[in-house]
């Protein structure tokens, strides 16, 4: 499993109710239903994703992000989850609040896009950093709203948001002396479980 | 006509009848002393007699859902593109069972059937039955054919609604259910349209209240107009506007009220043809079930409430140019399975064909279908093992 996804396995709570947005193939969910018990819903808006999910028998409902949340009550699940696809929406921010009005509790995770490799692409080469990682250039990202560690720290600090705690993982390297240290240079994903 | 039967056919079927003594109470308040349902199957029910499939009819349909009644048949059954083996509903792995509904015209009683207590046509006496009604003489027909749980039960539209109702009624009896461009209740626009397909049949001087039979005549003209009404809003814009847009019968306007516009001879045909196979009462008695149907009434309109003893897997399948039972209504049945926390997927397929989508083999609907019952199938594979260890 992805080391983002591996950290958010650890941190969700058994038999709790979470709403996964942009589930993909629903790999999270398939194993946190398997191994927490819990009671998971994904939304996709993806076909061959969504047939994926009914395929594995993961819960999963078409939905475009884009139109919001409103047909979930407040508080209605215990966690919403969203990995690597905040910075592909309109407007993250009021995502955001969308998925704290509707989860109590909610892990971000997003492709810090202030990792070593994007800085010297850019400060460098002085192009928009292509990767293995990000693979799109600049004209056909879904990615549209990059954000680094630091910046979503300061939405969170703006919006009076608790970050619970945080991870940084570069690649497949999770809890290295200075991934921790510096997590801003050297995380490729950060993760943060928030609340209101 | 098949010259030959196709391969992922059912081929030649042969209806079946079944006879039922034991009243049964209707929700108008009456009971039916008697009844016979018609039925078809399809593949075989295996030993742990597991593996069944209920198809609950629409509005217009019966219960010839699939293969041919005879090598000259023109068509197969209505939805023969899904029910099939190696197809969405697969008959190599399931046993398939679909029935004409009570007061249907194809074959069980109703209103084209004689009544037994008056040697009479029931025409216009027969009483009005309900989504309820259809769900309780199913679960009997099920115990006749010895089907405790069925594996799934599936339906479109007006089928759609007795697939929840199952869900809500019977949970302990089905795995999973299929619930396919349906509502959770009619909207006012639709019971408006029921209300002006009903008026044009009672309008038709022929109608005589509904005991046209005696009278030996049909309300050909209000039945035919019920369905063009009834035609247009199963289709969408695009799909009338491709098919005929303003193409014209002659190089000129006519300036007469004959036909002008190729969509008005479709109409006519489809208005006529229909009146040759389907009953004007059962169609008042099809629309007024509609109509009827709010499981949610009875938890002041909380259908999470309603759907809290659902035990099933849920499957539930829009489509994007369906005005008649839009999107936007499955999702009310989707949102408040969420709520109740059942297991509950949802496509909402783009579709061009409106709500007649349903009936179309459209590739990313028959995927999540088979995915689905693929999945059902499975697990009934993994608990029939459980159960022999």
């Amino acid at each position: 499993m992805r080391a983002d996804l591996d950290i958010i396995n650890e941190w969700v709570q058994p038999k709790s109710r979470v709403l996964d947005l942009g589930c993909g193939e629903g790999e999270l969910l398939s194993h946190i239903i398997g191994n927490k018990e819990v009671q998971g819903y994904g939304l996709e808006i993806d076909a061959a994703h969504i047939n994926q999910c009914i395929e594995n028998g993961v819960p999963v409902l078409e939905h475009d992000l884009d139109k919001g949340l409103d047909n979930f009550d407040n508080e209605s699940f215990d966690l919403v989850v969203m990995t690597h696809a905040l910075q592909q929406f309109r407007r993250p921010d009021l995502l955001l609040d969308e998925m704290l009005r509707v989860g109590k509790e909610c892990i971000i995770t997003f492709p810090n896009f202030g990792h070593w490799r994007n800085r010297i692409h850019l400060g460098l080469k002085g192009h928009m950093p292509v990767s293995e990682f990000l693979p799109y250039n600049w004209y056909d990202t879904p990615n549209i709203h990059f954000c680094t560690f630091k910046d979503f720290e300061t939405l969170c600090q703006e919006k009076g948001i608790k970050i619970l705690r945080s991870a940084a993982v570069d690649g497949q390297l999770r809890d290295r002396w200075w991934i921790k240290a510096m997590p801003n240079l050297f995380s490729e994903t950060a993760i943060f479980h928030v609340s209101r | 006509m098949p010259d030959n039967i196709p391969a992922d056919s059912v081929g030649i079927v042969v209806p079946q009848v079944a006879h039922f003594d034991q009243a049964l109470s209707l929700s108008c308040g009456t009971e039916l002393a008697q009844y016979d349902l018609i039925y078809e199957t399809y593949g075989s029910l295996n030993a742990e007699r597991s593996n069944a499939i209920l198809i609950c009819h629409a509005l217009s349909g019966d219960h010839h859902a699939a293969g041919y009644h005879a090598m000259d048949d023109k068509k197969p059954g209505w939805w023969d593109n899904a029910i099939g083996p190696g197809k969405p509903i697969d008959t190599s792995r399931f046993y398939v069972i679909c029935l004409n509904n009570l007061g249907g015209c194809g074959g069980s009683t109703g209103p084209t059937t004689v009544n037994p207590e008056t040697n009479q046509v029931w025409g216009a006496d027969f009483p009005i039955v309900t989504v309820e009604d259809w769900v309780e003489s199913q679960a009997r027909l099920a115990d006749k054919l010895g089907i405790d749980t069925f594996a799934a039960i599936v339906g479109g539209s007006l089928g759609g609604m007795q697939v929840l109702q199952w869900s809500i009624r019977y949970p302990e009896r089905l795995k999973s259910a299929v619930i396919i461009a349906s509502a959770p209740k009619l909207s006012t626009q639709n019971i408006a349209f029921n209300e002006v397909a009903r008026q044009s049949i009672s309008r038709d001087p022929e109608f005589h209240q509904g005991d046209y039979h005696a009278k030996q005549t049909l309300p050909r003209n209000g039945l035919g107009l019920a369905r063009m009404l009834g035609h247009i809003t199963y289709l969408s814009t695009d799909s009338l506007g491709e098919k005929f847009g303003r193409t014209m019968r002659h190089d000129e306007y006519q300036y007469n009220y004959d036909i002008d516009f190729e969509v008005e001879s479709y109409l006519r045909y489809q208005g006529e043809a229909f009146t040759k196979r389907f009953d004007a009462n059962t169609y008042m008695l099809m629309t007024k079930a509609l109509d009827y149907f709010d499981p949610a009434a009875k938890a002041d309109g909380d259908l999470s409430k309603v759907l809290s003893v659902a035990k099933c897997d849920f499957l539930l399948v829009s489509f994007s140019t369906d005005w008649r039972f839009s999107p936007e209504r499955s999702e009310e049945i989707v949102d408040a399975l969420v709520k109740a926390g059942k297991h509950v997927s949802y496509a909402r397929v783009e579709a061009s064909q409106g709500h007649d989508a349903f009936l179309f083999p459209l590739p990313r609907y028959m995927a999540a279908l088979t995915g689905f019952l693929n999945r059902t199938h499975n697990k009934l594979l993994a608990s029939t093992n459980k159960g022999a260890n």
